[in-house]
């Protein structure tokens, strides 16, 4: 039987909201609806937008499948893992010094923190296709601007993320490294970064996908690689050689990030 | 006591009776007792540490004020204390790992609250340090967390690894692993050694230097009873042949007073115990936990 004096001091299931927090929450809703009616969210578009792909996937299938285009498409995807490699690897490269400046309590002052880490700040505020344009701008069409843009998002997603790994890394070899009268640069070497490694990999690794598939649309602003065959493909209506792109991408970007995968447990394993 | 001990205790009296460097700040070093409680040496001794009116607060909240002791060369202190007492501030602070907020802090020759960072890195290299994890550097061999315990005396590229360190830094890592009997573990990568392993690497890292001083933080807090006998007597051991000055922290009241020679019990914020070992009862020191 129940105990009336026990389930009397019960807290109830569900708090009532205090009048502030309530006011939050309805102002949330009302940015919510705000936005969608910025975006032009229209049910009738919705609902008539179904005939209108089918009648896209009707003339985009089945792809096309000539040798001639194949073998165009292939080399083109080829230069587009190309951009991907090199970009992503001088990217992660130069975002470990970046990130030794970012991250709080190692080498660098806080003043020098702040500078670093609203830097790349910015760098991640700007697209990796707004990176391009201004490549293009600065060395030409082609597939070096792309890489250019590759390696600068690289460093504002790596840089970031390599830094808070390091200050979220177990302090204990460091502080035993200093006791011992180490260098600061000494101690971050030998102690900081062997232990943010497993996270240096993982965030590596995330930061090639994420330029592969970056490095598939560059094309499109004239910054090399596969994208461009895609802008062609619809300019000129040949959908079916458009929907050969997307699935190619969509082949090599899924199999990145299986190999991915399975990369990050061979080297990181049970570490993680 | 152990035989090892025993040894070690009698080559610690000629040790310390032989000491003829004076040329620093000397007191008269409480009286050695063995652990029948007879004198073995009362000689005078140069002062490895000093500290006076000590005092540290977190966020406005006092953890200890006015602590005062001193430390003189081969001493072997244990501080005890409560959870939360500022045991480990106090060695932090002792090292300059952490600001104290008043007091003076003198150890070997240098005054730890006004020395640069340059003048603390030096007197760290005299010093070492085994913490209650072992905290060695997981992906990297034991030889190379070895040879890493020589950076503050010798900083720089080559001693980031065992792979580019000189052939004496190598020997030297190997000899200290030999010393904690692990040599033929060199190679293996630190994270795949057990508890009892792990702190014995710690501690050739601690001892690879040749430090005056060692501070040892509840090195024992993390292994299960016989490891942790197992490292406290080859901690001592070795810390007594190479006529080392010991601080350590333990809670395990058995501890404090079989390996040290004194006893500074932290309690109510401040430092209501400094006692020879020898004229202690566990009961004694149970006290300062109620």
């Amino acid at each position: 039987m129940t105990d009336t004096s026990l389930t009397a001091g019960l807290p109830t299931r569900y708090e009532r909201p205090s009048a502030l927090a309530f006011l939050g929450y309805a102002l949330g809703v009302v940015i919510i609806l705000w936005s969608f009616a910025g975006a032009g969210f229209s049910i009738d578009k919705v609902i008539s937008s179904p005939p209108r792909f089918a009648d896209f996937l009707d003339r985009a299938f089945p792809p096309n499948v000539e040798p001639k285009v194949l073998a165009r498409l292939g080399w083109k995807m080829l230069e587009t893992l190309q951009i991907a490699l090199a970009g992503a690897v001088i990217g992660i490269i130069l975002s470990v010094p970046v990130a030794l400046l970012a991250a709080r309590g190692l080498i660098a002052p806080t003043w020098i923190n702040q500078i670093v880490r609203t830097g790349l700040g910015f760098i991640r505020a700007v697209p990796d296709i707004a990176w391009a344009l201004v490549f293009v701008v600065a060395v030409g069409l082609g597939p070096f601007a792309g890489m250019l843009a590759i390696a600068i998002d690289t460093i504002g997603f790596c840089g970031r993320f390599f830094a808070d790994d390091m200050e979220a890394a177990d302090k204990g070899p460091s502080e035993s490294l200093t006791a011992t009268g180490a260098r600061k640069l000494d101690v971050v070497a030998c102690a900081t970064i062997p232990a943010a490694m497993p996270a240096f990999i993982s965030t590596s690794l995330f930061a090639t996908e994420k330029a592969v598939r970056s490095s598939t649309i560059l094309g499109l602003v004239g910054a090399g690689g596969i994208g461009i065959e895609l802008k062609v493909g619809f300019d000129l209506f040949d959908y079916p050689t458009a929907m050969t792109v997307i699935l190619m991408i969509a082949v090599v970007v899924i199999s990145i990030e299986y190999l991915s995968g399975w990369a990050r447990t061979k080297i990181i394993g049970e570490q993680r | 006591m152990c035989v090892r001990c025993t040894q070690t205790l009698a080559s610690l009296s000629s040790t310390t009776s032989s000491v003829t460097n004076f040329d620093i700040e000397t007191l008269v070093a409480p009286a050695r007792p063995d652990r029948t409680g007879a004198d073995i040496s009362a000689p005078v001794l140069p002062v490895d540490l000093r500290v006076t009116g000590l005092a540290k607060s977190f966020a406005g909240t006092p953890i200890f004020k006015d602590v005062s002791f001193g430390l003189s060369r081969g001493e072997a202190v244990a501080i005890v204390g409560a959870n939360g007492t500022g045991k480990s501030t106090l060695l932090r602070c002792l090292m300059g790992l952490i600001p104290a907020d008043a007091g003076s802090i003198d150890v070997l020759g240098t005054d730890v609250r006004g020395a640069s960072n340059a003048a603390l890195r030096a007197m760290r290299a005299q010093m070492g340090l085994v913490s209650q994890k072992h905290n060695l550097v997981p992906r990297l061999s034991v030889l190379s967390n070895v040879v890493q315990g020589l950076l503050g005396q010798k900083p720089g590229l080559r001693h980031w690894s065992q792979a580019f360190a000189p052939a004496p830094s190598r020997e030297a890592a190997l000899a200290a692993l030999e010393k904690v009997g692990l040599a033929h573990l060199a190679s293996r990568r630190a994270d795949r050694l057990s508890g009892g392993q792990s702190q014995r690497v710690a501690i050739a890292r601690a001892l690879v230097g040749q430090p005056k001083i060692l501070i040892a933080d509840e090195p024992t807090a993390s292994l299960d009873p016989a490891a942790g006998e197992d490292v406290m007597d080859l901690f001592f051991a070795l810390a007594r042949q190479e006529g080392v000055t010991v601080i350590f922290i333990s809670h395990n009241i058995d501890h404090a007073l079989q390996y040290g020679d004194r006893v500074l019990g932290l309690a109510q914020g401040g430092m209501p115990l400094d006692a020879r070992a020898a004229g202690l009862s566990a009961e004694e020191l149970r006290g300062l936990y109620d």
